[in-house]
């Protein structure tokens, strides 16, 4: 493929413009200001401008910073993995699972381990949605049982059993110390301990989640930011119909 | 001229008399019973402090030794006192003495119990002298360097190791903070003891321990002096050990504490008859102490929709209100929490949120406040959260808004970094400084946005709160009232830990304190 080199803009093609902002130990004054022009330059800024600084008190000094980046790269090299979905709304999501599927779709969701914020959770499941676009609930072809904040692995998976799922959807949003990585796996662990993770179409979403991240991890798929659950019913629905050998 | 609400005032009188009769539907119960918590409170506030056999806090031991015995329905205090008086020895020493397996407090022959109050008695006593100069030393401070005007800028640290946390916390005030608040380490809402000593490893908070609340005191008087103001500093009681750690901020002259009567119960899954238990005595002890305490209503716009459910925020407000009341606690130390977390994209938004802010000031126009600033809605565009907090930061001024929770631009990103938190401090200041008296300014157009708003409000309250009351607190809890949260009277965390009180069953802190006692 052809290289396609790219450079930030800022309002000439290939300018380079870049922001940044940061502190720096040091007093407020002449050399911290030098200070932060050579930290830029040697991060191969050029025409770098101090716009503001300013005296964090103990030592510190704050700095806003423009320069032009001198480095390009080369989008045609990039391969990043992505949910393969179709774009299909609540109604062709409905409609299509009814025609082709012939049944109801299942789907258990959690925000596991410790964490109490269910706000991704709520905006892909709840009747409300996010954006404007319905949460999986209002779905006439989805059964969903959200299970809430703080549930332990093993609980949500014995719920997984118990209603026969079709989707498991985890939703980790505070993270300490990488804490939702270890939940995470754990519960790719009991899945298989119980033979069930070929069973299940094995989701996790969050702010920090990729679809790379997810699958490394053994999930099927990620959504990261900004998903709106047409996105996560169209992704199972297709799985399920691909798993049924339905071609779309 | 005032941003005064007109609303039917006797909607806020029905309301009131609501939460009072829904918490006296269950204060019989919080009555009849203790916890194991309540009782551990009790001996560190006989002085005993430290650890025993497997690094198990005393009081843990002591009380475990009297469950043990079966003989927790009487409390802590009458075999702890019995064994002081008939050995003739301190608190201290009987708890170390059982700590080290050499004394079972149930086999302790049995002195008269007149004297063994009378024991009990004289050591609480000492104790709520020392909480009482602890007062004493505060508004010492506070009239000595005058108060600055509210809203008084909140700021958290929260590094894990308590002597960064007194740096950061020293470098907070310096910038401007009014108040600190040290996070606990993550879950310690759900340990069963509260640790002892200084401690420098933490899990996204420092764990609160008796030490640390010492240090970082001691932290925050150093930089009061050098300020010229008096630093508040707040931690976290609700959980498990909700009395033991309220009893610890009442001995360590903490400022204010977040101690919310269904905050461990929604968000912790504790059981709700612990924390329903629990909270009796915390309050208590706070309102003794004079902490203002923090409730936590903010937490239910997380996880329901803050346009929508903001009726439950102020239901809440009532029933904690009520709570507080039943502890002793005056108006002037509950600090009623809410939040600003309705979506940017909300037409007239802020006229919403101003609508709420100035509803809740209305309700309760004693109350110190706590307002909290937007987390659901703010994102990875920090520019944009800046300018949502600079939203916030202008309705927390221009609707009298008290204890202000600073909000930062990364706050959907990581804990602040030293700018993240000088930039969220210049923002709140400049805002502040900006429209000081915007308040005075502004009358409400009648029957506009705001008046309609706050009164929709007020009365879809009243109809929840008598929903409640019909059903009951502990039912209405189970139905997913709060956060749409729903948590039952048997589930969650801690109800082993709920003793029916026998005949014999004496708390010298409620005796002295609640029953009138001799103070």
């Amino acid at each position: 493929m052809e290289p396609n080199w790219v450079k930030p803009y800022g309002d000439t093609t290939n300018d380079g413009a870049m922001q940044l902002s940061f502190t720096l130990p040091v007093k407020n004054g002449g050399v911290a200001r030098e200070a932060a022009k050579r930290l830029c330059e040697s991060m191969n800024l050029e025409n770098v401008q101090i716009v503001h600084q300013k005296d964090l008190g103990g030592g510190y000094t704050f700095f806003v910073v423009y320069g032009r980046c001198t480095q390009a790269v080369d989008i045609a090299d990039i391969h990043v993995p992505e949910v393969q979905a179709p774009s299909w709304d609540m109604h062709q999501v409905n409609t299509i699972a009814h025609e082709k599927l012939g049944r109801k779709i299942t789907v258990v969701g959690a925000c596991t381990g410790t964490d109490a914020h269910t706000v991704g959770l709520d905006a892909i499941l709840n009747m409300k949605g996010f954006h404007g676009n319905y949460g999986l609930e209002r779905y006439s072809e989805f059964i969903v049982y959200n299970l809430g904040s703080q549930v332990p692995n093993e609980t949500l998976v014995a719920k997984a059993i118990e209603v026969n799922a079709d989707a498991i959807l985890v939703s980790q949003v505070v993270t300490q110390k990488n804490i939702h990585l270890s939940n995470l796996t754990q519960l790719v662990d009991l899945l298989e301990a119980e033979g069930l993770r070929d069973k299940v179409i094995l989701i996790t979403g969050g702010p920090r989640i990729t679809h790379e991240l997810a699958v490394e991890l053994g999930y099927d798929a990620g959504f990261g930011p900004g998903t709106v659950p047409s996105e996560v019913a169209s992704y199972v629905l297709k799985e399920l119909l691909g798993r049924k050998g339905v071609i779309i | 001229m005032a941003l005064k609400l007109r609303v039917d005032d006797k909607l806020i009188v029905r309301a009131r008399e609501a939460a009072h009769r829904i918490t006296g539907e269950v204060q019989g119960f919080i009555e009849q019973h203790t916890t194991t918590s309540t009782e551990r409170a009790v001996i560190r506030l006989f002085g005993v402090e430290g650890k025993g056999l497997d690094d198990v806090p005393l009081p843990n031991l002591v009380v475990e030794n009297i469950q043990d015995g079966g003989g927790l329905d009487k409390g802590a205090s009458y075999w702890v006192c019995n064994a002081m008086a008939q050995h003739s020895l301190s608190a201290q020493e009987v708890a170390q003495a059982v700590g080290q397996g050499k004394l079972d407090l149930i086999k302790v022959a049995q002195a008269d119990e007149g004297r063994i109050r009378e024991t009990a008695h004289l050591i609480a006593r000492e104790t709520l002298d020392r909480i009482a100069r602890n007062r004493q030393t505060r508004s010492g401070f506070i009239n000595q360097w005058g108060e600055r005007p509210a809203p008084w800028l909140y700021i958290i640290v929260a590094t894990g190791n308590i002597y960064e946390d007194v740096i950061q916390a020293q470098n907070a005030a310096r910038q401007g903070a009014d108040v600190i608040a040290v996070i606990r380490s993550t879950a310690q809402s759900l340990l069963d003891y509260v640790p002892e000593g200084a401690t420098t490893e933490g899990f996204a908070g420092t764990y609160a321990t008796q030490e640390n609340f010492r240090i970082m005191r001691r932290a925050l008087d150093e930089v009061s002096e050098e300020l010229g103001r008096y630093v508040r500093l707040t931690n976290y009681a609700s959980g498990l050990c909700m009395p033991e750690i309220a009893a610890l901020g009442a001995v360590e002259r903490l400022d204010m504490m977040l101690s919310d009567s269904m905050y461990g119960i929604l968000f912790r899954d504790i059981n709700m008859k612990r924390t329903l238990v629990d909270q009796h005595f915390a309050r208590m002890m706070q309102a003794q102490a004079g902490i203002i305490i923090n409730t936590g209503e903010d937490n239910y716009l997380t996880t329901d929709d803050a346009y929508e459910a903001a009726n439950t925020v102020l239901a809440s407000q009532f029933i904690n209100e009520q709570f507080a009341h039943r502890s002793g606690m005056p108006d002037e130390l509950i600090g009623l929490g809410h939040a600003f977390e309705m979506d940017p994209r909300q037409e007239d938004g802020l006229l919403y949120e101003m609508a709420d802010a100035l509803l809740s000031r209305h309700c309760f126009p004693k109350a110190p406040l706590k307002y909290m600033p937007p987390t659901r809605h703010m994102t990875g565009n920090i520019f944009m959260g800046h300018l949502m907090d600079a939203m916030f930061n202008l309705t927390s001024v221009a609707t009298n808004q008290h204890i202000h929770l600073i909000g930062v631009l990364t706050e959907a990103i990581h804990t602040p970094l030293l700018h993240d938190r000088a930039l969220a401090i210049e923002n709140a200041r400049y805002v502040f400084g900006y429209a000081r008296h915007f308040f005075e300014e502004f009358d409400l157009k009648k029957g506009g946005l705001i008046e309609t708003r706050a009164n929709d409000v007020l009365q879809q309250s009243v109809d929840l709160l008598e929903h409640i009351e019909h059903v009951g607190l502990m039912t209405a809890i189970s139905e997913g009232t709060f956060g749409r949260v729903r948590r039952m009277p048997t589930s969650g965390k801690g109800l082993d830990g709920v003793v029916a009180k026998g005949p014999q069953h004496f708390n010298p802190f409620f005796d002295l304190i609640l029953k009138g006692g001799e103070r």
